[in-house]
């Protein structure tokens, strides 16, 4: 489903992407975690054409995230991303940032789209919040929404940035609670997260990134059971406590 | 002489602000198309492109805009463009307010959060669709104040048309002075009118700002 081969990418002189290959199959949950200023957010927004890079290539379903002739948008509309400070639209209520791509994106009309967002309100256990504006939910409930708006666009796979990174800890399950359902039906996933108790429960493999590179991508018990490297047993250690 | 009563004088003084009000709506509207305008080239266009929108704003905030419309007016004709006082005032005053506008809009679009733009081209949004859809409504709150503020400059700037003969209200008092010599008189009307466009606008933008502060804290 997404492959990523070779791919480097540099900050003037400074290189933020070394050589990353690796691979995400179709229904496979893989997860990211790392050292902050490791390169994950990078890696991650590379794959959707957010971040350019200079060497290697992507391919999501095939296609050629920087090729030319690649309809990048068309590519993005059905690739979900969920970030860390969520990024809902502040100007709009709940069920309109669920419809507006889905409108002006998709070509869905009023009522399939409003149906569609509110179905998803409803399984992330928001529909009563359909008329709020973001700033008047919790950063739980903003996080839900914004799952339940690239949910909304029938995306093919999905990319979460430190999803819960921001959230109080009393809000943390209530977001993994959402993504353990979406692993558990199957969907593509990519995670940048160091919630271990979620990568433990539903990630298939787990990718160490340090300075760039791609320490090491292993099937999640090897990984758990005994990291290779001494980085990502320091690593492990300190988040484990 | 002094058969100019008061009123006679407030009178003609009203109907020449007729043309400081139109001169002000054409400044508004043209600077705001072409501050529009380039807005957009300046977040889509290459960098060719942007260094020339950035050298027009530089130009026009960095002359006054007395020497702007000399230029206009004196300046266009030696390249055989004959240009009327209305003519010269228009363009000028449009290319000042477009000058200025353009760098107000540009640093509030920039006040909005890159991951709003992110979470926008991740759902697929083109670029013009994310600045449409997403950024600008957002970039617009916080734009309200300052281009009211820059507006009621504007009006108060339309004052200096009078200098290459254009005749709105500034003009008006002033020939009126000489005709009654009733300086304080008729300037402090003058004053007033100028007030009376002004203060509509400010309190505008202050209604206008507690409003959006309210639904954005509702
Ligand atoms: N726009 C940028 N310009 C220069 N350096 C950047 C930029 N964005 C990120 N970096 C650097 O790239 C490195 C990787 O960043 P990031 O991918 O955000 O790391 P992570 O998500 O693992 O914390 C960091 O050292 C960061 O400082
Ligand atoms: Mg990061």
């Amino acid at each position: 489903m997404i492959s990523i081969e070779n791919v480097s990418k540099w900050y003037g002189q400074f290189q933020v992407l070394n050589a990353c290959s690796t691979a995400v199959r179709k229904g496979e949950v893989v997860v990211v975690c790392g050292p902050s200023g490791s390169g994950k957010s990078t890696l991650i927004k590379t794959v959707n054409g957010l971040e350019a890079f200079q060497q290697g290539e992507i391919r999501i379903g095939g296609t050629s995230v920087d090729a030319p002739n690649t309809d990048l948008s068309k590519l993005r509309s059905h690739v979900g991303m969920v970030f860390q400070h969520f990024e809902l639209f502040p100007h709009l209520s709940i069920l309109d940032n669920l419809t507006l791509a889905q409108l002006k994106v998709l070509g869905r009309n009023k009522d399939e789209a409003a149906d569609k967002g509110l179905r998803l309100l409803e399984r992330v256990g928001l529909k009563a919040h359909a008329g709020k504006f973001p700033i008047q939910l919790s950063g739980g409930q903003q996080q839900r929404v914004a799952i339940a708006r690239s949910l909304a666009m029938d995306p093919v796979a999905m990319l979460f940035d430190e999803p819960t990174s921001a959230l109080d800890p009393e809000m943390i399950n209530e977001v993994l609670d959402v993504m353990v359902e979406l692993a558990q039906e199957g969907m593509t996933m990519m995670c940048v997260t160091h919630e271990m108790g979620f990568a433990k429960k539903v990630a298939h493999r787990v990718i160490f990134m340090d300075h760039g590179q791609i320490v090491e991508d292993e099937r999640k018990d090897e990984f758990f059971a005994n990291p290779k490297s001494e980085r990502a047993r320091d690593f492990l250690a300190k988040i484990l406590h | 002489m002094n058969d100019f009563t008061i009123w006679d004088m407030a009178q003609g003084l009203l109907l020449s602000a007729r043309w400081t009000v139109l001169l002000s709506l054409i400044a508004f509207v043209g600077g705001g198309l072409v501050g529009g305008l380039l807005l957009v080239l300046r977040l889509s266009a290459g960098a060719k492109v942007q260094a020339m929108i950035r050298l027009y704003s530089e130009i026009f905030q960095g002359t006054p805009l007395l020497m702007q419309l000399f230029l206009g007016f004196f300046g266009l004709p030696m390249l055989g463009i004959e240009v009327s006082p209305w003519l010269a005032a228009s363009v000028t005053l449009t290319l000042y307010t477009g000058a200025y506008l353009v760098d107000i809009w540009r640093g509030c679009v920039e006040a909005i959060p890159r991951g709003q733009w992110q979470a926008a081209a991740s759902l697929g949004m083109s670029h013009g669709q994310q600045l449409r859809l997403v950024i600008w409504p957002q970039a617009m709150r916080i734009a309200t104040a300052p281009t009211v503020g820059f507006l009621v400059q504007v009006v108060k700037s339309t004052a200096l048309a009078s200098i290459i003969g254009f005749t709105e209200l500034t003009k008006a008092g002033s020939m009126l002075t000489n005709a009654v010599f009733q300086p304080f008189i008729i300037y402090s009307m003058v004053a007033a009118l100028y007030f009376a466009m002004c203060f509509p606008l400010t309190w505008y933008s202050r209604v206008l700002e507690r409003k959006q502060g309210l639904a954005l804290k509702r």
